[in-house]
């Protein structure tokens, strides 16, 4: 059973998010990690880039797949994990303490579209 | 020499040599004519071995191959099917062999009649008007399909087209080959059985729609029954389709592309006529096209006249040449020499038995695998691991296991559509004999996740090398020597 954290909001294709005011933290969540296996790169954009909701914004790859990373959010990216480049494989440790990117949001009430946790457990069921 | 586990390098000998080249011929210096600013500073560390060194190294090495020569392949998506040796013998003829192809047509005429032969015999399959042969891989067929495509709208002066859609459950090539031919990727959802969700095609067809890639059966080893309506909706919106021929056994003689709807296909000659998958190539990917298109196949084109001659063409409309000359001539003339022993009526044959030996296995063995789309497949068929999801042994470690007891694991981790795929295509050239070692074995393994799962996990414990640290492997690759050298 994946590990799935009340308050976080999430998309159907098992990305995760955090909003602290205008800035959004995104990353995978427990589920995408232990179907992808172990991750050997994560492909991130670069601070100052756009991002656009629902369009793909980087990918992970691991031993099994390369599979592309959707942004949840729209908006520019503040900052990147870096630590991720050395080390990919802290997405597999815990894919929600390892945060991929920060995005200053465009339009805040985009969250609303996300599912909370209950929803995407459900996504995850089926 | 069974452990022989040695590279080249660790064999090398400060100057020792296979032979001596008489200094009376050979004793200047090559060096002398090449720049300065050419010439490499370190000395190339090239291994210093004899004749016999070098014999019995790859001599000991290829005996560690597994080929279909050797034992069952049953690798799904790859048709890993019997490679006939009458197809060797006579790809060899010096007859072939010794044209350059350069010469004078009128001095090659058997060849070009091969190729143009070929060229109508592959056509008839596939329900299109004509092929070119010069493709030199099933990924490069798809890249000058796509180019067919652009020329096409380039030609009507339709310019906006440059999306083209993919399922996602297609082969990587597809997506890829896109990118390179300049189109952009739409990706079209699958159903839960894999094949295309026509409700979810719709909104995407529109005038900036170049085309849709498909291959039926689709990844799953399912027939796409809505291929006709998914046909007339791409075409009434101006796109074209085109067929991904890695899946084109089990329909052979007996349903063609052409007929489906679809504008362009590739063949790949080394899965469905029979053809060597050998080291890497040389393979062949064949290009049809239906009468509309004909004109944008590339140079040069193997045409014939009127009095019977054959020549070679240069269409002034053609997309331009996509490879030196005609492609791999001696690939051709396996696949031609294939198609002529099988002949009209048992070319019919194919499909059907690829089709009885994948339902075989699948059937035998879905009580302890689980089979995510139950009922007929066509030659090949996923499973999503083990049944039993409490032992922790996954399709990795399943695939392994099956190395030790002789057989080649299937295709696993595709197609993506579950976590953990296992794709297995027996194709047509296995006996019952065969088929029964395979399904006994799986249901060993199987045995062995449920009461000894360590043996699973571990596998393989009788390979020439054990289990790989796949993860270390990707991030950390050592890829020559020196660095082997540096990190011992």
């Amino acid at each position: 059973m994946s590990k799935i954290i009340e308050g976080l909001r999430y998309s159907d294709s098992h990305e995760w998010v955090k909003v602290d005011g205008d800035i959004a933290t995104v990353g995978i969540t427990d589920y995408a990690q232990h179907a992808l296996g172990d991750i050997v790169y994560v492909d991130m954009p670069e601070v100052g880039d756009e991002v656009t909701a629902e369009e793909d914004f980087g990918a992970v790859e691991s031993v099994k797949a390369a599979s592309d990373l959707i942004s949840p959010v729209s908006g520019e990216v503040v900052e990147i994990n870096e630590e991720l480049e050395d080390e990919p494989g802290l997405l597999n440790k815990d894919a929600f303490a390892n945060w991929i990117i920060k995005v200053r949001l465009s339009d805040v009430a985009e969250v609303e579209n996300l599912l909370d946790a209950a929803a995407y457990a459900k996504v995850c069921e089926e | 020499m069974k452990y022989y586990d040695k590279l080249i390098f660790e064999l090398s000998r400060p100057g020792r040599k296979g032979y001596e080249l008489p200094a009376d011929k050979f004793n200047t210096d090559g060096l002398a004519a090449i720049p300065q600013n050419l010439l490499r500073e370190e000395k190339a560390e090239l291994p210093e071995v004899s004749e016999l060194d070098v014999v019995r190294h790859y001599t000991n090495l290829s005996n560690k191959n597994f080929g279909v020569d050797t034992g069952f392949y049953p690798l799904g998506s790859c048709t890993m099917k019997y490679n006939p040796k009458i197809n060797e013998e006579l790809c060899v003829m010096p007859e072939f062999t010794s044209l350059h192809p350069l010469q004078n047509p009128d001095t090659a005429q058997g060849a070009l009649e091969l190729y143009y032969n070929l060229q109508h015999a592959l056509a008839s399959l596939a329900g299109l008007a004509e092929f070119t042969l010069n493709p030199y891989a099933g990924a490069h067929g798809e890249l000058t399909g796509l180019m067919i495509m652009r020329s096409y709208h380039d030609a009507r002066g339709d310019k906006k087209r440059k999306k083209v859609i993919v399922p996602n459950s297609a082969h990587g090539t597809n997506p890829a080959s896109a990118m390179v031919a300049g189109l952009e990727v739409v990706e079209v959802k699958s159903k839960p059985n894999g094949s295309i969700d026509v409700e979810d095609l719709k909104p995407l067809l529109n005038d900036e729609i170049a085309g849709i890639m498909m291959t039926n059966p689709n990844t799953l080893g399912m027939f796409e029954t809505e291929i006709i309506e998914i046909a007339k909706l791409v075409h009434d919106a101006g796109g074209l389709l085109y067929y991904d021929g890695a899946n084109f056994n089990p329909l052979l003689g007996k349903v063609r592309p052409g007929d489906m709807g679809f504008d362009i296909m590739h063949i790949n000659l080394h899965k469905t006529f029979s053809t060597p998958h050998g080291g890497g190539g040389p393979g062949s990917g064949p290009v049809g096209v239906a009468a509309h298109l004909t004109q944008f196949l590339p140079n040069p084109h193997v045409k014939k006249a009127e009095n019977g001659k054959f020549y070679v063409d240069f269409g002034k409309e053609s997309l331009g040449s996509i490879s030196t000359f005609f492609g791999n001539f001696g690939v051709m003339m396996r696949a031609y020499a294939y198609i002529l022993s099988l002949g009209k009526e048992n070319i019919r044959n194919v499909g059907p038995m690829a089709t009885l030996n994948a339902n075989y296995i699948k059937e035998s063995l879905k009580d302890d695998y689980l089979l995510p789309i139950p009922g007929v497949c066509k030659h090949e068929f996923v499973f999503d691991g083990l049944k039993d999801k409490s032992t922790g042994v996954t399709t990795l470690n399943v695939a392994k296991r099956l190395l030790d007891y002789g057989f080649h694991a299937p295709t696993i981790y595709f197609p993506l559509l579950f976590h953990e795929s296992m794709m297995i295509e027996p194709t047509e050239t296995e006996s019952l004999e065969t088929l029964d070692e395979f399904i006994e074995v799986m249901h060993k393994v199987a045995k062995e996740a449920r009461e000894t799962p360590e043996d699973v996990v571990n596998a393989p414990l009788t390979t020439p090398v054990r289990k790989l640290d796949e993860t270390n492997a990707a991030k950390n690759p050592i890829l020559n020597y020196k660095a082997l050298k540096e990190n011992a």
